[in-house]
């Protein structure tokens, strides 16, 4: 992972709540068994209509289709972003667009997770001040906003300056671009103890009889 | 240390507390506690990228023992043949890719012709490596279906996967626990769907965000375990982080001469006497709790495209002012116009063109009688199109031994072989745009079961009486047409 802090760049904005993973990255393209090329098939089915069962076209009022948000590095969305499926392959698209931050009043557990560890930065922002960023970046695609992890805040040239929270680990992990397998590795010799000990309860085995 | 082990030892806990502690590997300073994991389930669409990523890493797969894998998300649902050799080449790359996976890691691995093979939540409890006080994970959001065997088990990202591949545990940040108890008889016509759909409505899609639930109460009690595995299996769509249900007679009397479950008499009972500890102690909190009124409830259908736009079956499809908040608003609309509904329109006449009895959240052999003792007699409505999809060989062949699948099959139900089939459409069995289906799966997401397609979530009971009559259909008035079903 590579490290991040900040980030400067226009939003695009996408106002809905619960916008769920089958619409970030729908089930056709989960078939795949790479690790990249899914920036093409983000929100596809809102991005493209299906012309005939091979070929699309690009649906002029979608968000990402606009020239003017074309380049958006921050996605800003309402409440509960990125709930249902855990399919991380939302996060790669998302990723893999060229987004690097997706601003919301809250995430889905799962996607968080997800998120944090293909290096987006999320920022949990008030409905409040979501509502600002949303308006601002509706009326004007060029409104820039700075993202600084470090000091965890979000602001722009008018004068918007909030506060996200973020655990301190994932923060660090982030700002440091660390690998999380490398990390538990560092435990191993708790591990090899916990492990010995903890086989002998069979009755937590998943293969008790064989 | 040890006064302040003593002092935890003594101190009422709850369920989720216990197998949490009994399951901390490390609890390094300022970063998130690294449990330790007893179980990975693996499938063929999550993983590929995880052993990918063991490989390039030159990382082994610590605990083989500790996995097993089955194929269930891509594989065709209409013959073996097809299964076999899957026409979709990126489909079957994907199987494939399983398969040699699991050869060169040394997983035990359930392949589409075994008698074991079925939905990963499936066969994780058929087989018995589902236990209670077990912590296990998989690579899909369904995970949390293995909580109503009291473990704690949730679902995780491909990076997860590899993490866990590589070393048996998971950072994890805790959780905090949320009670919902939901007390009294249960009326009838009602089930495990009804009830878990009724807390999804009132809770929100991400009320227990940040949350495990711990389901408990009379009527979570009287479930028998596939109930109460539909129960745990919806918990994410709430947005909880698992569910869980504290072992009991039902759990244990289930697990008895499982494949993988202690054989022997002493190693039984030891086990046994084990999973009985794994209750929330009297006197233990909880950072939420709910209760909800059994007897009070009604059977469930979502009118709208996320599970939480639910409502009773003798009501109307909601206004955009019946909406929860300003954002619902938004939601409200935009799911009427996506579902071509109208407010006010009363729900049993909402026509289907589909009816899908399948999933890892009701494809369960109870679930299937229920949906037989409907059908037995009547024909599927002339407009309708109805499939079963069982959700594991297991329950085929239980099925076929029951005869249900005569009684569907003379009814004009499709009888397919097991997967997950249209619960996600990644296989063939997807809906048409425009097309309405009255399904027992889970989510009812815009496009979930094919583009454009219109979900209505509900039980197997209901699912298929609307599969009869052409329309949602109210199952508490069910006019039974055969001998043995007439009785309540
Ligand atoms: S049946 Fe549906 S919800 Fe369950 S694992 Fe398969 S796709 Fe996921």
């Amino acid at each position: 992972m590579t490290p991040i802090n900040i980030i400067t760049g226009t939003a695009a904005p996408l106002p809905l709540p619960n916008i769920d993973t089958d619409q970030i990255i729908p089930k056709q393209f989960l078939k795949r068994i790479e690790r990249t090329g899914y920036g093409e098939f983000l929100f596809f089915d809102w991005r493209y209509n299906l012309d005939t069962p091979d070929h699309v076209s690009e649906r002029k009022d979608f968000v990402l289709n606009k020239p003017e948000y074309k380049g958006a590095e921050i996605l800003i969305a309402e409440k509960n972003f990125g709930c249902g499926s855990s399919r991380e392959h939302a996060a790669w698209a998302i990723n893999q667009y060229g987004f690097r931050a997706v601003i919301a009043p809250s995430f889905a557990d799962i996607f968080f997770s997800n998120a944090g560890k293909n290096g987006i930065i999320l920022c949990r922002l008030t409905e409040d001040e979501v509502a600002t960023l949303l308006d601002r970046c509706t009326k004007d695609p060029k409104h820039t906003l700075t993202i600084n992890l470090e000091a965890q805040t979000v602001t722009d040239e008018q004068g918007f300056k909030a506060h996200f929270d973020i655990d301190p680990f994932r923060k660090h992990c982030l700002l440091n671009g660390l690998d999380d397998i490398g990390l538990t590795l560092l435990h191993e010799a708790e591990l090899d103890s916990y492990e010995a000990k903890h086989s002998e309860e069979f009755w937590l085995a998943p293969k008790a009889a064989a | 240390m040890s006064t302040q082990n003593s002092v935890q030892a003594i101190a009422p806990r709850t369920l989720f507390e216990k197998v949490w502690q009994q399951h901390v590997v490390a609890e390094p300073a300022g970063e998130p506690t690294i449990i330790y994991i007893d179980l990975q389930l693996v499938h063929e669409v999550t993983s590929p990228q995880a052993f990918d990523g063991l490989r390039l890493a030159g990382r082994k797969l610590r605990r083989p023992d500790r996995h097993i894998a089955t194929v269930d998300h891509n594989v065709p649902t209409t013959s073996v043949q097809d299964r076999l050799v899957i026409a979709d080449q990126i489909s079957n790359a994907q199987v494939n890719a399983l398969r040699k996976n699991c050869a060169e890691f040394g997983i035990e691995f359930f392949d589409v012709q075994d008698a074991a093979q079925g939905i990963v939540h499936m066969i994780g409890p058929e087989l018995g490596a589902t236990k209670p006080g077990m912590t296990i994970v998989c690579g899909d959001s369904h995970t949390s279906t293995h909580g109503a065997f009291g473990a704690l088990a949730f679902g995780i990202g491909t990076s997860e996967v590899e993490h866990v591949m590589a070393t048996q545990t998971l950072p994890q940040s805790k959780p905090k626990t949320f009670r919902i108890n939901v007390e009294g008889e249960l009326p009838y016509g009602v089930t495990a769907k009804d009830i878990i759909l009724d807390i999804i409505g009132r809770i929100g899609t991400d009320g227990a965000t940040g949350y495990v639930v711990e389901y408990a109460g009379s009527a979570i009690r009287a479930l028998s375990m596939e109930g109460r595995m539909t129960i745990c299996n919806m918990s994410i769509e709430a947005g909880a982080r698992a569910g869980m249900i504290a072992p009991d007679e039902t759990t244990f009397n289930y697990l008895k001469g499982r494949r993988f479950v202690p054989q022997g008499e002493a190693e039984w009972n030891l086990a046994v006497e084990q999973w009985r500890s794994l209750v929330t102690d009297e006197g233990a909190t909880f950072d939420r709790e709910l209760n909800i009124d059994a007897t009070k409830l009604a059977p469930s259908v979502t009118w709208g495209t996320s599970p939480g736009m639910v409502t009773t079956i003798d009501s109307t499809v909601p206004s955009i002012d019946d909406a929860p908040s300003e954002a619902d608003k938004k939601s409200f609309s935009r799911a009427l116009e996506y579902m071509d509904l109208k407010p006010g329109t009363k729900i049993e006449d909402i026509n289907v063109d589909a009816v899908f009895l399948g999933s890892c959240t009701n494809a369960r052999i109870e679930d299937l009688r229920a949906a037989a003792k409907i059908v037995d007699g009547y024909h599927v409505a002339t407009t309708v199109r109805a499939m079963v999809v069982p959700g594991s060989q297991s329950v085929k062949h239980q099925a076929e031994e029951e005869g249900l699948d005569r009684v569907f099959k003379t009814a004009g139900f499709e009888w397919r072989e097991p997967g997950c089939s249209m619960c996600l459409g990644m296989n063939p069995d997807i809906l048409q745009p425009g097309e309405r289906c009255a399904s027992t799966s889970n989510r009812n997401f815009e496009g979930r079961q094919g583009r454009g397609g219109r979900t209505h979530l509900l039980s197997p009971a209901m699912a298929a009486a609307a599969a009869i009559t052409g329309h949602l259909t109210d199952v508490r008035h069910w006019k039974f047409n055969n001998s043995k079903g007439g009785s309540r």
